[in-house]
């Protein structure tokens, strides 16, 4: 039996037939298995949830405490069985390295399996869990920043830069475009261990994922909600974190002298950072640039590779260049438009907006 | 150019004008020559030679990447440099970059072979920002939001002196720019440029503001046909002669014929059409000249250049920009009495006693083919370089119209390079569209935003970076004139096409014909 006779792209997402459960479906349905917590892949209303409790958290944050009717806390490397016993599918989370509970997905059943990778990073972060490469005989990747120009540098690089154009333009507040979940909280530790003690500010949109980020334990240090500022000049030389959405906005003109920083992989890309008004672009990324996409399926050793969620034209490209067998999966709804989106707001959900 | 690198990545990032002119001031100030003048002409635009071509680096990334993922990259970039920039392998070598006038002098004295050691040595141990900056500054073309009038005006800042007088000079001045600093920091006088064959700034017009007539005062204006043809200005001195275009660039070869005709010195402003037995032939016929470099004696022959001249900067070698206009046009009078030839013309001063005539003949003026419309100077004006205020202003004929179809969509270049915001549109012959012109302007960002989404959503076909999409999108396009043109399928070609309305609501078979099109051609009589 093929993988693709099992587990198959249905309208509203990943299908897995002997287990009657979606993974990260767009629409509500009876069992969802969950990835992560960001919009795209995580929605309110399903009757079941399987998730890690990370990823619960963050539903329950963003959706309300009835985001589902029932919920199932899956830890990372316990087997949980889905479907009938005398065929059975086997469930398993491995960590993603994405954001805060993200997992892969391991589906085991008659003898093949699935590594459902999700949305996922090689590079350090400290705000969750590595990735752990889980070989297998299908690997469904995504492809968000597959194209051999996408190279994301040490996050410590790119924090240095905006520690030095604090000291250079001191009178300035530097307001800086991040997603509200994951890229939020790596920024501010990022900023944190570079030994940066200040308060940072931010809009009121990133308030409650710091909250839950540091009910598990992670230090964020001090942090303001810019609303609470009367005196908004005071913020001359300070730190503002909000939602890229929040940057060309009304609300930001009431922040003294602004100069726009924007974190996210689209920012090498000289036009996408002028397209925002970007005057400080840096290039932090929760996904995979092309190397570690390369690196990570050759290290994953898959028979065959589905890619799915963004460039997957490049990435088939290369991968049928060196012998290995690959297909695009085209699942509707997580890159929306046509080939050349490419908004992370779009791939990455909508990041608390 | 470490630090040239890291100037173009702060001016490129800083929207705001003044920050930018802080920014290169700073950099002048604590530059030696001839780095900083070299930097100011790759800023201004004044290189004279690419030191590769972009055929080479496309070679050169070719030997280095895969060809379909090199257009795939290149497709999503939009802009060849910086896709360069971003693919080309890093190397774990690490070597001093040297001066960017030592840079510049090792890419002169290459031969071709040599200049592609240079650039792989090179490329390999610079970071994407200044292998960014080497590909744009080697094929000249760096934009990074100054303008050259920007960066002259900031020159004048630095300086301490009137913009107008770095005007007077910068044609006569070349790369690196030593004897400008010289002068501009006090350490020596103002070059002296008086015998020198050089460009000239030229004085330009307002358009004539809309709703706002003009308080005509016989004595107070100057009123002249505005011709359709090119702006040139003619220098003749000691040294010399030489024809240059608006933009400065010496055309003087195209049209030797012109040239061989006049002798006396003077520094003379007009229009070049071609002019048979003293008539003014279209533009149309000024383009086959245009189009040639060198021209062949048979093509001279039937279309002569002709110089339609209205105004005078220097007379002999007297330079006479204070003088009012009224007594520039009696020395240009003077000047061309000494002429004597019949290619050679005065631009006639039209007679316009009331604002009711002054329109008579503007609309007059609009039917004629071989005119864009009025000129309306001020008696009293002096020539002044740029665009001063209340003194020119130029009365356009209006534009024709025509409702066509969308049909290709390609992406632009730089700022836009993420949109689609290059259309090829088309008008009905029976069923059938035939492509009649490219346009890129005329739509807000607004609107671009929106036309970008509906190629994406529309598309149905791809070659290239060339996008087809349905044929659903009428557009009103606005052009100047429309000319029979061999060149194109459709026969005709537009002149200044550009979006004046996206008709969202029209359906595509109401669009207009080929035949309506042609009805707008003007025939020259
Ligand atoms: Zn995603
Ligand atoms: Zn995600």
């Amino acid at each position: 039996m093929q993988a693709e006779d099992w587990l198959q792209p249905r309208e509203h997402g990943l299908y897995c037939l002997p287990a009657d459960c979606y993974i990260d479906p767009t629409t509500p349905v009876q069992c969802a298995l969950i990835t992560h917590g960001h919009a795209d892949h995580a929605i309110g209303g399903h009757k079941q949830v399987i998730a890690t409790s990370p990823t619960l958290a963050i539903m329950r944050t963003r959706y309300g405490d009835d985001m589902a009717a029932q919920t199932q806390t899956l830890d990372y490397d316990q087997p949980y069985q889905l479907g009938f016993d005398d065929d059975p599918v086997t469930c398993t989370f491995f960590p993603a390295g994405h954001i805060l509970g993200s997992a892969q997905i391991l589906l085991e059943y008659r003898g093949k399996r699935v590594v459902v990778s999700g949305d996922y990073k090689r590079q350090s972060d400290p705000t969750c869990q590595p990735f752990s490469p889980v070989p297998c005989d299908v690997f469904i990747t995504e492809a968000t920043f597959a194209l051999p120009v996408f190279k994301h540098p040490p996050i410590a690089e790119e924090c240095q830069k905006l520690l030095q154009s604090l000291q250079l333009f001191e009178d300035r507040c530097h307001l800086v475009g991040v997603y509200a979940l994951g890229k939020c909280q790596r920024i501010i530790l990022a900023l944190r261990e570079l030994g940066y003690a200040k308060p940072i500010y931010l809009h009121g949109a990133q308030l409650k994922l710091c909250e839950l980020y540091r009910n598990h334990g992670l230090d964020l240090g001090e942090l303001t909600d810019v609303s609470a500022v009367t005196h908004k000049a005071s913020l001359a030389g300070e730190i503002v974190l909000a939602p890229p959405s929040a940057l060309n906005s009304r609300w930001s003109r009431s922040l003294p002298k602004v100069r726009k920083a924007m974190a996210s992989g689209w920012m090498q890309i000289r036009a996408r950072a002028h397209q925002r008004q970007v005057e400080l672009p840096l290039v932090v990324s929760d996904h995979c640039d092309w190397q570690a996409l390369l690196e990570t399926i050759a290290e994953v050793n898959a028979d065959e590779v589905w890619v799915t969620h963004g460039r997957e034209d490049a990435l088939l490209h290369q991968l049928k260049l060196s012998g290995i067998k690959a297909r695009a999966l085209s699942l509707v709804g997580y890159d929306g438009e046509s080939d050349d989106t490419s908004d992370e707001e779009i791939t990455e959900g909508a990041g608390g907006l | 150019m470490k630090s040239f690198s890291e100037l173009l990545q702060q001016l490129y990032f800083t929207s705001s004008n003044n920050e930018k002119s802080c920014l290169l001031r700073d950099y002048l100030a604590r530059t030696p020559d001839p780095d900083r003048g070299w930097t100011i002409a790759a800023l201004a635009g004044t290189l004279t030679f690419d030191f590769f071509k972009r055929q080479a680096i496309k070679t050169l990334m070719l030997e280095r990447v895969d060809a379909d993922l090199f257009a795939m990259s290149y497709d999503y970039v939009g802009e060849m440099s910086e896709t360069v920039a971003h693919l080309w392998p890093d190397s774990s070598e690490t070597l001093e970059l040297p001066s960017l006038s030592a840079l510049i002098e090792q890419f002169q004295q290459a031969n071709r072979e040599q200049v592609k050691e240079l650039l792989v040595k090179y490329l390999s141990v610079m970071t994407p920002e200044q292998r960014w900056s080497l590909l744009k500054l080697g094929t000249r073309g760096l934009r990074v939001g100054l303008s050259t009038r920007s960066v002259k005006r900031i020159l004048a800042d630095y300086g301490n002196v009137e913009v107008s007088e770095i005007e007077t000079l910068w044609h006569a001045l070349a790369p690196p720019y030593t004897e400008l600093f010289d002068w501009l920091e006090g350490r020596s006088e103002k070059p002296d440029i008086r015998d020198a064959v050089t460009y000239h700034p030229v004085m330009l017009a307002h358009p004539l503001p809309e709703n706002n007539p003009m308080p005509l005062a016989k004595e107070e204006w100057q009123v002249e046909y505005k011709y359709d043809g090119i702006r040139v200005q003619l220098v003749i001195t000691e040294k010399g002669k030489a024809l240059f275009s608006r933009t400065g660039d010496d055309i003087s070869a195209a049209f030797p014929d012109l040239l061989a005709k006049i002798d006396e010195p003077g520094v003379i402003d007009g229009e070049l059409l071609i002019i048979n037995n003293g008539t003014i032939d279209t533009f149309n016929a000024l383009q086959q000249r245009l189009n040639r470099k060198k021209p062949g004696k048979k093509l001279m022959k039937e279309l002569p250049a002709g110089f339609m001249v209205y105004d005078i900067l220097v007379n002999g070698d007297c330079p006479v920009t204070a003088l009012p206009l009224s007594e520039r046009r009696q020395l240009l009078a003077n000047w061309l009495d000494k002429v004597r030839s019949d290619t050679v013309i005065m631009s006639p001063v039209i007679n316009a006693n009331t604002l009711v005539e002054l329109h008579a003949i503007y609309t007059e003026a609009s039917a004629d083919p071989g005119v864009e419309g009025l000129m309306l100077k001020r008696q009293d004006s002096a020539y002044q370089p740029g665009r001063p205020a209340g003194q020119w202003y130029k009365w356009k004929r209006q534009a024709k119209h025509l409702d066509a179809v969308i049909m290709y969509a390609q992406r632009g270049h730089g700022k836009r390079s993420s949109f689609y915001s290059d259309f090829t549109f088309g008008v009905w012959q029976g069923d059938k569209l035939l492509p009649i012109g490219k346009a890129y302007s005329g739509f807000t960002d607004e609107e671009l935003k929106k036309l970008d989404n509906w190629v994406r959503r529309n598309g149905i076909g791809r070659f290239g970076p060339v996008r087809e999409v349905k044929k659903e999108l009428v557009v009103e396009v606005a052009f100047d004139a429309i000319h029979p043109s061999k060149r194109h399928k459709s026969g005709v070609a537009l002149r200044f096409p550009r979006f004046h309305r996206i008709r969202w609501d029209k359906p595509a078979s109401e669009a207009d014909t080929l035949d309506n099109a042609l009805s707008l051609i003007v025939s020259h009589t």
